[in-house]
């Protein structure tokens, strides 16, 4: 370490950008398109599907039989580097009263977790930017669906997207590929909602079922999306964005870089951004003439409160000591179980595309409710194919008792051939459903920066503050409410998801592990409360911009990837404007 | 066919995807051998982090079971899934390889596994003055009936009852995720092709149909 030195790259970008996933990407897109000199700066390595996706793998290539592991915690063939936790890369939980503690997925790779994602692209409504507005809670956004309906509305065309027009009121028509047809236990769900009054409607996927240009190809139905795709088949922030841009020439991308700070002048402007090299270990600063943070939102958050200056005294652009807070994830919640009239199915290949065929998205009126935001049910269920994990605990299901396989006086659990006709039985015959709800955007949950802990970079790390509110645990009980009232009505036995009650706020998934942070750096119209103004450009460093799940003032129960596509195609345009003016 | 060509003429059209599946099928039968010569087999081609490929290495190199262990593992396998009409048994799918491997990935599963192999052959030695293998079949038939069914399983076999639980669960895993295995439960997926929604006769079977929305607004492919 005698010689460690600051190597600082001459050439000056008309941008740096950190992170290179949907934000990131699609800034990179933009700017890159509209020939202006970029730096793409990812802290992981090089990845594109086409050559890397672990797509039409069978179990058996795979040493744990397709198991997770702490570097893919969504399975061994999983497209996305890392998860929640990270070798050498802490984060800490201020473990006060009442807290839950936040679990935080980091993707380290080009293309960020857009490689492996469930592509469930909604829009957000007209409703969803004006929540206080008919709840009193939290804040209304400084734009409103019009606003942003020309970008979704681009990238519809751009990435594509399946679906229907339905010409529901806050779950916008778009321009849609034609969807596929639901599988067999999807229909059996879609007319269980039908007699229960849950609409299901087709899913609205970012996946090709028709090809949209030369460079992608279309879906080829395996039911791999997770995988990341190697004909381009689905929309990922690598092979949509950040491949396409490279191609334009104008983009220096520099992999396994790690964003320690965003470097400021005297006046308080970002000048470029300080980084370590994974590789060599040295440390390197890049500049330009604006800085655009699309790292994830508490990695931006972690990146302004580090970014300290005399200017800056409060972390970058924290006069509002907004910075870190507001912080949330979806709520999720789960159950599933058998269908007995599903048992002993007949054969036939049912992957279809990476993901569900149907969806249903919210359809009551909170007023009416003890809980003021809504969410949609995800579906699953049928022949997967198989890994580790194969039918686990077939002791608890192959019984008479569980009323499942319709054999009398059957004993649970055994062995040999019977069992071997067991397993046959059950294959295919499963569905589960998980609710995927709006939390209450809260000033008190937040993320700041540890005093007391470095990672191996010696970045100081980010410590969690997050609880859930009465209104999250509530809308948590309605989902169980309504999962169980859909699978009786499909006759199906239930299996897990139905212990849960008060006493573990009714299964409520810890805040992080839905994989959807948002808020942490976000817009308003009052730059004493918000850091960002309605552009995503920073009120106190106008040449700096953020540009993912930061700026969301709510998050909508719809999962967010689409409307960061959007607000960042939209940013992007405005700073090529703006440097254009040359008012940046 | 190599599969990368294939997606790309499914694509370009210039295969139908029943020919497709076809080329799939045989190249398919070519590899069945070589895919189940051994789940340690080296250098899976997997796309990995150089992080993951050194954990991989050590998970593949490690060795857990001693020889004896493996071979009371082996016999219990093949009571769990043996040979019958449909497909082979547990060893014939190298399931027992697999759990010696997955143990080194999963090191919460090696004291139960270790200790419930041996309660299991403590058991035996003193019902049969036998460990677990040296008893006869009769005699290792009488002693997993009594731990093979948690719901009548006898007070102060909840020990064994667990570790059956455990190595059945186990070898599902492994068999059902090989070769054999999985042609024995019938997936049948993993293969370029085209949705073209539930097949008419299942439909009729449930007694359920496409709407006509649905038929107008999702995408179909002629046969």
């Amino acid at each position: 370490m005698g010689d460690l030195q600051i190597k600082r790259q001459q050439k000056k970008y008309d941008a740096v950008i950190i992170g290179s996933g949907a934000g990131g990407g699609m800034a990179a897109y933009v700017l890159a398109h509209a020939g202006m000199k970029v730096c793409l700066v990812e802290a992981g390595p090089m990845f594109d599907p086409k050559t890397d996706s672990n797509q039409l793998r069978n179990p058996w290539e795979s040493v744990r039989r397709g198991a997770s592991t702490k570097f893919r915690p969504f399975g061994d063939f999983d497209g996305c580097y890392w998860g929640w936790r990270i070798d050498d890369e802490p984060y800490t939980q201020s473990g006060k009263p009442g807290t839950t503690a936040w679990e935080w997925w980091r993707a380290r790779m080009v293309g960020g977790r857009t490689n492996h994602w469930g592509r469930i692209s909604l829009r957000f409504g007209p409703r969803d930017f004006k929540r206080k507005s008919i709840d009193g809670l939290g804040d209304d956004w400084p734009i409103g669906y019009e606003d942003v309906k020309p970008y979704y509305d681009q990238i519809d065309r751009l990435l594509g997207v399946f679906g229907t027009n339905e010409g529901l009121e806050n779950d916008p028509d778009g321009i849609f590929l034609p969807p596929p047809k639901p599988r067999l236990h999807e229909l059996f769900i879609k007319k269980a909602g039908g007699s229960v009054g849950v609409p299901v409607i087709p899913s609205r996927l970012s996946i090709l079922t028709k090809q949209i240009n030369a460079e992608r190809g279309q879906c080829f139905y395996c039911a791999q999306c997770g995988r990341s795709c190697k004909v381009y088949g689905d929309f990922s922030a690598s092979s949509c964005l950040v491949i396409p841009a490279l191609k334009t020439g104008n983009i220096d991308l520099v992999t396994n870089a790690m964003a320690r700070e965003i470097l400021t002048d005297r006046e308080g402007l970002a000048t470029g951004v300080s980084y370590v090299s994974k590789d060599d270990m040295q440390e390197y600063q890049v500049s330009g003439r604006t800085v655009i943070l699309g790292a994830s939102a508490c990695e931006s958050a972690r990146l302004l409160l580090n970014s300290r200056s005399a200017r800056h005294p409060n972390g970058l652009a924290n006069g509002s000591d907004a910075v870190g807070r507001y912080l949330h994830d979806s709520t999720g919640a789960d159950m599933g179980g058998y269908i007995p009239e599903l048992v002993d199915r007949k054969r036939y290949n049912e992957d279809g595309v990476g993901g569900m065929h149907v969806y249903s998205p919210w359809w009551l009126d909170n007023k009416k409710l003890d809980f003021p935001r809504g969410y949609h049910i995800e579906y699953g269920g049928g022949f997967g194919m198989p890994i580790y994990g194969f039918q686990w605990g077939i002791e608890q299901l192959n019984g008479s008792d569980a009323g499942i396989l319709k054999v009398p006086g059957k004993q649970a659990g055994g062995y040999g051939a019977a069992l071997k006709k067991d397993y046959r039985s059950l294959f295919g015959a499963s569905v589960h459903m998980a609710g995927r709800g709006e939390a209450v955007a809260r000033r008190e949950n937040y993320c700041e920066i540890d005093p007391g802990v470095v990672d191996k970079y010696g970045i100081p790390v980010l410590r969690f503050n997050t609880s859930h509110s009465e209104y999250e645990i509530r809308q948590a009980k309605h989902m169980k409410e309504t999962f169980a009232e859909l699978l009786h009505a499909m006759g199906a036995v239930i299996t897990h998801g139905h212990k849960d009650d008060e006493k573990n706020n009714w299964g409520l998934h810890a805040p992080g592990e839905i994989i959807h942070e948002a808020g942490t750096v976000r817009m308003g119209n009052d730059p004493k409360a918000a850091p960002l103004n309605k552009w995503s450009q920073a009120y106190e460093c106008k040449n700096l911009f953020c540009v993912d799940g930061g700026p969301f003032v709510s998050q909508a129960d719809k999962n967010i990837t689409w409307t960061i596509l959007a607000l960042s195609m939209r940013t992007s345009e405005y700073v090529v404007d703006q440097l254009k003016k040359q008012n940046i | 066919m190599d599969r990368r060509k294939s997606i790309k003429a499914l694509i370009a059209g210039t295969v139908s995807a029943g020919t497709l599946l076809e080329a799939c099928k045989l190249q398919d039968k070519k590899e069945e051998k070589k895919a189940d010569e051994g789940a340690a087999a080296p250098a899976d081609g997997i796309n990995r982090m150089k992080e993951e490929a050194a954990h991989d290495a050590s998970v593949r190199s490690a060795t857990y079971f001693t020889a004896d262990e493996m071979a009371t593992l082996r016999i219990l396998c093949d009571i769990i899934i043996p040979r019958d009409e449909v497909s082979g048994s547990a060893s014939d799918a190298k399931v027992p390889e697999f759990i010696g491997v997955i143990v080194n990935d999963m090191p919460q599963h090696q004291t139960p596994m270790r200790g419930g192999l041996r309660w299991l052959d403590m058991q035996c030695l003193t019902r049969y003055g036998k460990p677990f293998s040296g008893c006869d079949q009769r005699q290792q038939m009488e002693i997993v009936d009594e731990i093979a069914w948690p719901k009548k399983a006898k007070p102060g076999m909840e020990q064994g009852v667990a570790f059956f639980n455990l190595a059945r669960n186990l070898t599902a895993s492994g068999f059902y995720t090989s070769q054999i295995g999985m042609k024995d439960v019938g997936y049948i997926g993993n293969v370029p092709n085209q949705w073209n929604g539930v097949p008419e006769d299942v439909l009729k079977q449930y007694k359920l149909a496409y709407s006509e929305k649905e038929l107008k607004e999702c995408i179909s492919f002629s046969a």
